[in-house]
């Protein structure tokens, strides 16, 4: 325990110092102030952005998209993940493919598919959720492959309703592959998306940062690019202790 | 020391620094003679393994000393040492033959030679069948089989077993025991058991060493009086119930501080 | 797999290698057929859906083949193809070389690899594109931004499968090596490195994957040059036959390339599962 609080501590100071050494290589001119804008202004450009109430309609944007995405994503994942689990033939053909799928860079996909759909949120929804599926799926699979046989006949033996052996039986025995699934889902989601409002939109966080760079407004840029970022390793970071929470309880008990 | 001994502890202590700092061994004295076949049994955490390592050269000694064939060991492996050890250190991406040639690649010995040795160390361990295929392949006791061939080829005048049987069930104990008996045997090597099964002690061993609960020291040390060529059978031995039996009243009581302890 | 204890002359049951090898090469054939009946149904989706939309996106699985043939035989294709490659090839090198040196590093050093390695997996959960106009302030429109966009794609996961191969290392394996008496350098090259070079193949194999992204993202981005470039001006141009062209040539070399280190990996992997894996 002490050693992962002084980890916990070092790393902190790590990021600091870098932090620190940005602010003074900004100021001090060694890094161009035209190219890189020390932290503190980016800080304080985020604030006034998120203050001035400007970032209101992209943050609605995106963050919806992101939820409809990751909602559907989760959704589509776990009925088709259960159905190949149930055929097992099904099973072994989308092994290998389910294996291929993230080597494929989705994102060349989003130019079709704003052709397809227009310029609006659709692309961007389609394009999270091809993102985020497969994880799910894949979470969800070895899930149920982890719900060890005996336990079904333990249900049996009890003779437990369907319902009852999924909700006692199945989904706690199957968690936490399926959450780290979700995990990955919401992280594939939210790169999913933001990088289709980077290159290809109209709206959104995403968008606000390019026209920002392409009006040359730095400071704005690096505003709205914290921002995204922090709200990245947020979410992506309580998910992560939640993980960390439900591993946990499962080893002790 | 005795001109006899191969091996020799004398007041051989081993403290950890920590935090928090715990002497895990000793005082402890042993000679083994040559050609002896010697077990230790004691509770857990009593330092078993700890000693295993200072004997093998693979730690030193935090005070006294440790000599093999007259030497003092100086914490590197000296030539003439072969360890099996307790968790499966099959190579998996070796195949079987590979695996147990391996302690020979730094030999210098011309490949026939080699080729000749492993070719032996496999069939005496029943491996033949086996030797082409990948210890992921084979079962857990086939998996230490492999082990104590790759130890075997290098012809060791001292094999040193930490608990190498720990993971299987009591039969294949029972008959790779009797392995270990012919191994004994076959190469004249001395070999240090450590266990933690009574009967497995006192059905294979010349003499059995009674360790306490940590720091680790000996407390008894029991002659079985076996002959050489004894094997398993000896369990129906008038003898060996009383043998078994000397053995737990010295270790039950070190057993229960160790579980004390622990608990 | 059964224990093989019976008979004192240990010769184990009868020859279940044999039992094994046949039940696999059955169970490989069928799913060889599957996976051709998949691809077909995944091919005839594409049709459909092509047809249905007018071929407004996309253009029809065997247009779009024809349109590939002629389109490998002109040198502008390939002027782009081997721009992308060249970016590509040294991204991954940089990605790999470097996430082999500091996983290596991370993964010996135990304190220092708890202390980098959440900061590297929080990384790897960043839509980096936001960080691309960085990268084009700093150093510009052209090859060293592309090949930079590559390596912040794949040098964090190099890392972090490298540094989980050296954590994960069993013990045991050190301590035969030092009860064998290796050398430091034999120690290495004999045991250390084959037993972590499944991990590191699966490294290199997501790093792949993403440095291929990364150039490709960084070409539709921001390029003049390049398939990802390609890309994004055949949509520009309305020329779908080309895009779609594209679409599928990326596909393919991703999904050859994964299927080749996964098959690469799996020789390095502990040999032997029954089925073939």
């Amino acid at each position: 325990m002490k050693r992962r609080q002084a980890a916990l501590v070092v790393r902190i100071a790590v990021l600091a110092a870098l932090v620190i050494l940005l602010e003074i290589s900004c100021r001090t001119g060694t890094i161009d102030p035209l190219t890189v804008i020390p932290p503190s202004d980016m800080v304080a450009a985020m604030i006034h952005e998120i203050g001035s109430g400007e970032l209101n309609a992209s943050i609605k944007a995106t963050f919806s998209t992101i939820l409809l995405a990751f909602v559907l994503a989760i959704g589509l994942g776990v009925a088709t993940g259960a159905l190949i689990h149930r055929l097992p033939r099904l099973c072994d053909v989308a092994d290998p493919l389910l294996a291929s799928y993230y080597s494929v860079p989705t994102f060349i996909f989003y130019p079709l598919l704003v052709a397809l759909l227009g310029l609006g949120k659709a692309p961007l929804v389609v394009l999270g959720v091809l993102s985020a599926t497969p994880a799910v799926m894949i979470g969800t699979l070895s899930g149920l492959d982890g719900v060890a046989p005996v336990l079904m006949k333990l249900a049996r033996v009890h003779r437990l309703t369907p319902a009852r052996t999924f909700c006692w039986i199945v989904l706690p025995a199957a968690l936490p592959h399926p959450f780290t699934g979700f995990k990955l889902a919401l992280s594939y989601a939210l790169i999913g998306v933001i990088a289709g409002e980077f290159i290809l939109s109209g709206t959104g966080l995403g968008y606000a940062i390019s026209f920002a760079y392409q009006s040359f407004d730095n400071p704005t840029m690096y505003g709205v690019m914290l921002f995204v970022l922090l709200v990245a390793v947020i979410a992506n970071g309580v998910l992560y202790v939640w993980e960390g929470r439900l591993a946990r309880r499962r080893s002790r008990g | 020391m005795n001109a006899q001994s191969q091996l020799s502890l004398s007041e051989v202590v081993r403290r950890f620094d920590g935090p928090p700092a715990v002497q895990a061994l000793g005082p402890v004295n042993l000679e083994i003679r040559r050609g002896e076949f010697f077990s230790i049994v004691g509770p857990s955490g009593c330092g078993k393994s700890t000693l295993l390592d200072l004997v093998a050269g693979l730690a030193r000694p935090t005070s006294g000393s440790v000599r093999f064939e007259g030497e003092e060991l100086h914490g590197q492996v000296p030539d003439g040492i072969g360890v099996v050890f307790q968790e499966d250190a099959s190579m998996p991406w070796l195949s079987v033959r590979q695996n147990v040639g391996f302690g020979l690649r730094t030999s210098g010995l011309p490949k026939k030679e080699v080729a000749d040795r492993v070719d032996h160390a496999i069939r005496f361990m029943g491996l033949a069948q086996f030797a082409d295929h990948y210890p992921a392949q084979l079962s857990g006791g086939m998996r230490q089989r492999v082990c104590i061939a790759r130890t075997l080829v290098l012809r060791p005048r001292l094999i040193l077993l930490d608990e190498p049987f720990g993971a299987l069930d009591q039969q294949t104990r029972l008959l790779m025991g009797d392995e270990l008996l012919r191994l004994w045997r076959e190469t004249g090597a001395s070999v240090l058991l450590i266990t933690h099964a009574l009967d497995e002690a006192a059905m294979l061993s010349d003499r059995v060493g009674v360790m306490s609960a940590r720091p680790g020291r000996f407390i008894d040390m029991v002659e079985t009086g076996w002959p050489r060529d004894r094997d398993s059978r000896v369990v129906s031995d008038a003898r060996f119930g009383s043998l078994t039996g000397r053995l737990w009243s010295s270790l039950r009581d070190e057993s229960l501080k160790a579980m004390g302890r622990v608990a | 797999m059964g224990g093989a204890t019976g008979a004192p002359t240990f010769t184990g049951m009868s020859d279940p290698s044999l039992q094994s090898a046949r039940a696999g090469l059955t169970a490989r054939r069928l799913r060889a057929f599957d996976t051709i009946v998949l691809v077909l149904v995944l091919l005839a989706l594409w049709h459909v859906v092509s047809k249905g939309t007018h071929g407004v996106a996309i253009s029809p699985p065997l247009q779009t083949l024809i349109y590939l043939f002629s389109l490998l035989q002109t040198s502008g294709f390939w002027d782009h193809a081997v721009t992308t490659l060249e970016a590509f090839a040294l991204a991954f090198a940089l990605s790999a070389l470097l996430g082999l040196g500091l996983g290596l590093f991370l993964g010996g050093r135990r304190f220092a690899g708890e202390v980098i390695e959440p900061i590297l997996a929080g990384f790897y959960t960043i839509p980096k594109v936001t960080l691309y106009p960085v990268v084009l302030l700093l150093f510009g429109l052209g090859m060293s931004a592309k090949v930079f966009f590559g390596v912040i794609h794949g040098l964090v996961p190099m890392t972090l499968f490298t540094l989980g191969a050296v954590r994960n290392l069993p013990p045991v394996l050190v301590r035969t090596a030092r009860a064998l008496r290796l050398s430091p350098q034999r120690t290495i090259r004999w045991v250390l490195v084959p037993a972590c070079l499944p991990d590191i193949i699966n490294g290199l194999r997501i790093s792949f994957s993403l440095s291929f992204l990364g150039v490709l993202i960084g070409e539709m981005f921001s390029s003049q040059r390049g398939l990802g470039f390609l890309l994004v001006n055949g949509m520009a141009q309305n020329n779908v036959p080309l895009s779609t062209a594209v679409v599928t040539v990326i596909v393919v070399i991703a999904i050859a390339a994964n299927t080749l280190m996964l098959r690469v990996g799996r020789r390095f992997a502990r040999r032997g599962d029954a089925a073939g894996g």
